[in-house]
């Protein structure tokens, strides 16, 4: 419930700032609130891990964050955009320019190649294809995969799938990467692979929330957050390097 | 997002499901398919019965005594006057005053008893020119019909009707016998080929005699000089109403008439027989326009069904793009547009099955099937349609779909 404000970053404006943030699902009769009241704010260049217990509330949260779905009530300041209220098509367009996401799943479209699927967020944001092209090249370029742009998801290892995704995360410069167990599906060389292309983003200036369970994983992020039964428990920690 | 990406995305979800896009499309290609066949039909069998009309004689103008209507809109002794004359008929004949018409035959009739040895028989016989065989379209079965001389010397030759025939001789093949009218005796020169019935009326029972010998022994009108109908075959169908005009000029001047208004006979199109048919081929193709909408309907159908299952199968790709920043209307114009491909790629093939079918199924059913651009067209649009409309609903549930339910969805 406590708001801990990153002293580092004191003099800049926050990225998101939640305050009395609530969710409550409902399923037939019963009710059941699955985030109480969660005060937040994360500022630019943190890396923030968020870990918790299973069904505390972590993949709702991080569905808040990314403009999935929307607070029951609380408010959410994405960027200095209220979004607590955003319509269909706004919030569409809110993920569309500020939010990257990485997939525990990947969620690679099998029919698009490496470059297609890195070059999606920018169709949607009606970029014309050449500069789309370069773009995403350039992103793929800089998780290491340049000389796979025309594989297709099939043809290349999950590693190298998380990869793309995260080439897809950084292809639209938004203002927030949102991670939600993005090493679960990975065996401990790909998890350090994929752990190491954050490290790298963070050392660049990214801003990166990360959903994990993985003590080992959230030992590399700035600032943890410990997530139970929908609520903050304690002050985010800082962790020292 | 930009209308080539929506266009390209919606052709790779198509592509990457060659299976079910196929199955979607068949429907539709069957459809359309059927639709180019039965309208294809449908114009043959018009071409068909136009055909047929056409050597009946739809190239045939009626030229009757009396007006149709005068101003109070009653008839004037329509078709019972005598204002109508054999000089009439021999002016119409002249190729200077009426340049479109063929051939001019004028007729008068009367009701006779015709007697055969012990056997009689009532018809109507016909005075009339040489050129009546071929402004009536009719040809001889047997012997010939009569001739100028014949004409000129008011002959006593009859030609018969087949029925006619039968009825008085118990036989068609009668040339050279001899029968009376009124204890005078005429030889049978010619017997006609049969022609069926117009309506109620026989055409194979008359009798035709040359208009001298009519008007000199068998006419009892008191009017010598009138006539019936004068019948007038125009060059061709085309020239039809041009034979018209230049008749009616012809005949108010003759008659010293200043205006049509005044007209004292009537000009007809031989139209019932087309009527007849016409009425035929409208319930013809009111019969196959329904049995090919409904083929398109069912085809419809299949598209909404598959495009549902689609949708189902693609809810987690529908999340994700909704995710990555796809906006509701992005996912619609997506299905509605793969549903809109899919409808033209059915219809085009449909078409060229169809089309196909239309060249290869002819000779085997005998008959005609006419392949119009128009229809071509009309039916690809048609496909396209129904490829937007049954993709509607499919379209707007993966629209609705919630981004989280539908990533979460395994
Ligand atoms: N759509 C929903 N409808 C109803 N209840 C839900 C819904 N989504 C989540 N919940 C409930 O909310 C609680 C929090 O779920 P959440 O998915 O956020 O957990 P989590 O912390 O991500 O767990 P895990 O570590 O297992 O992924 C759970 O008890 C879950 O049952
Ligand atoms: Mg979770």
């Amino acid at each position: 419930m406590t708001a801990t404000i990153s002293p580092l970053h004191d003099l800049t404006a926050p990225v998101i700032e939640l305050s009395g943030a609530r969710k409550t699902y409902h399923t037939g009769d019963i009710e059941f609130e699955a985030l109480r009241g969660i005060d937040c704010r994360i500022f630019p260049g943190e890396y923030v891990a968020i870990v918790g217990p299973s069904g505390s509330g972590k993949s709702t949260l991080m569905n808040i964050l990314g403009c999935l779905d929307v607070l029951t009530s609380g408010s959410y300041i994405l960027a200095g955009e209220d979004v607590s209220h955003m319509d269909e098509d706004a919030l569409a367009s809110a993920r569309n320019r500020r939010i990257g996401f990485v997939f525990q799943q990947f969620h690679l479209l099998s029919s698009l190649t490496a470059l297609g699927n890195v070059e999606l967020p920018l169709v949607y944001a009606g970029v014309a294809p050449a500069e789309r092209r370069e773009r995403a090249m350039r992103a793929l370029t800089r998780v290491g995969l340049g000389d796979k742009s025309r594989n297709h998801p099939g043809q290349l290892s999950g590693g190298q799938q998380q990869r793309v995704a995260i080439a897809r995360a950084l292809v639209t410069e938004p203002a927030i990467v949102l991670a939600d167990e993005p090493t679960g599906n990975l065996d401990s060389h790909s998890t350090r692979d994929v752990l190491g292309m954050l490290d790298e983003l963070h050392a660049e200036g990214s801003t990166i929330v990360l959903i994990t369970h993985e003590a080992d994983v959230a030992a590399r992020a700035s600032t943890v957050y410990n997530v139970t039964d929908g609520q903050f428990v304690g002050a985010g920690t800082e962790i020292a390097k | 997002m930009r209308p080539g990406d929506l266009l390209g995305s919606s052709w790779r979800a198509i592509r990457s499901h060659k299976m079910r896009s196929a199955l979607t499309m068949l429907g539709i290609v069957v459809g359309i398919a059927s639709v180019v066949l039965t309208v294809g039909l449908g114009l043959g069998t018009q071409k068909d019965v136009s055909e047929e009309i056409a050597a009946l004689g739809s190239d045939l103008l009626i030229v009757s005594p009396g007006s149709s209507t005068d101003e109070s809109g009653m008839r004037g002794g329509f078709g019972s006057g005598t204002t109508l004359t054999r000089a009439d008929a021999e002016a119409l004949a002249s190729t200077v005053a009426v340049p479109d018409a063929m051939a001019v035959a004028a007729e008068k009739t009367a009701s006779v008893s015709l007697e055969y040895g012990e056997s009689n028989w009532t018809t109507t016989v016909t005075g009339t020119s040489t050129s009546w065989t071929e402004v009536r379209s009719r040809e001889l079965l047997y012997g010939s019909f009569f001739d100028e001389d014949d004409l000129d010397s008011s002959a006593s030759v009859i030609v018969l009707g087949t029925e006619t025939a039968e009825e008085l001789f118990g036989s068609t093949y009668v040339v050279g016998q001899e029968l009376t009218i009124d204890d005078e005796s005429y030889e049978v020169v010619g017997v006609l080929a049969e022609a069926g019935s117009s309506g109620d009326t026989s055409l194979d029972d008359l009798a035709v005699v040359p208009m001298t010998t009519m008007v000199d022994s068998l006419d009892d009108s008191g009017s010598s000089e009138s006539v019936a109908t004068i019948y007038i075959k125009a060059a061709s169908s085309d020239l039809l109403s041009a034979a018209s005009q230049e008749a009616e000029a012809l005949l108010l001047n003759l008659h010293g008439l200043a205006s049509a208004d005044d007209a004292d006979f009537t000009i007809d199109v031989q139209d019932s027989l087309l009527d007849a048919a016409t009425s035929v081929y409208q319930k013809l193709t009111v019969l196959l326009t329904g049995i090919a909408a409904l083929a398109l309907l069912v085809g419809g159908i299949g598209v909404m069904n598959i495009m549902l299952v689609s949708v189902t199968e693609r809810t987690r790709e529908i999340g994700l793009r909704k995710a990555l920043g796809a906006a509701p209307a992005n996912i619609r114009n997506q299905f509605l547009i793969e549903a809109m491909i899919l409808g033209l790629s059915g219809g085009a093939i449909g078409v060229a099955i169809g089309v196909g079918l239309a060249v290869a199924l002819p000779p085997v059913l005998d008959s005609t099937i006419v392949i119009s651009g128009l229809a071509l067209v009309v039916s690809v649009v048609v496909a396209v349609g129904i490829g937007a409309v049954f993709g509607v609903y499919p379209a707007a549930r993966a629209a609705r779909l919630a981004p989280i339910d539908a990533l979460r969805d395994q």
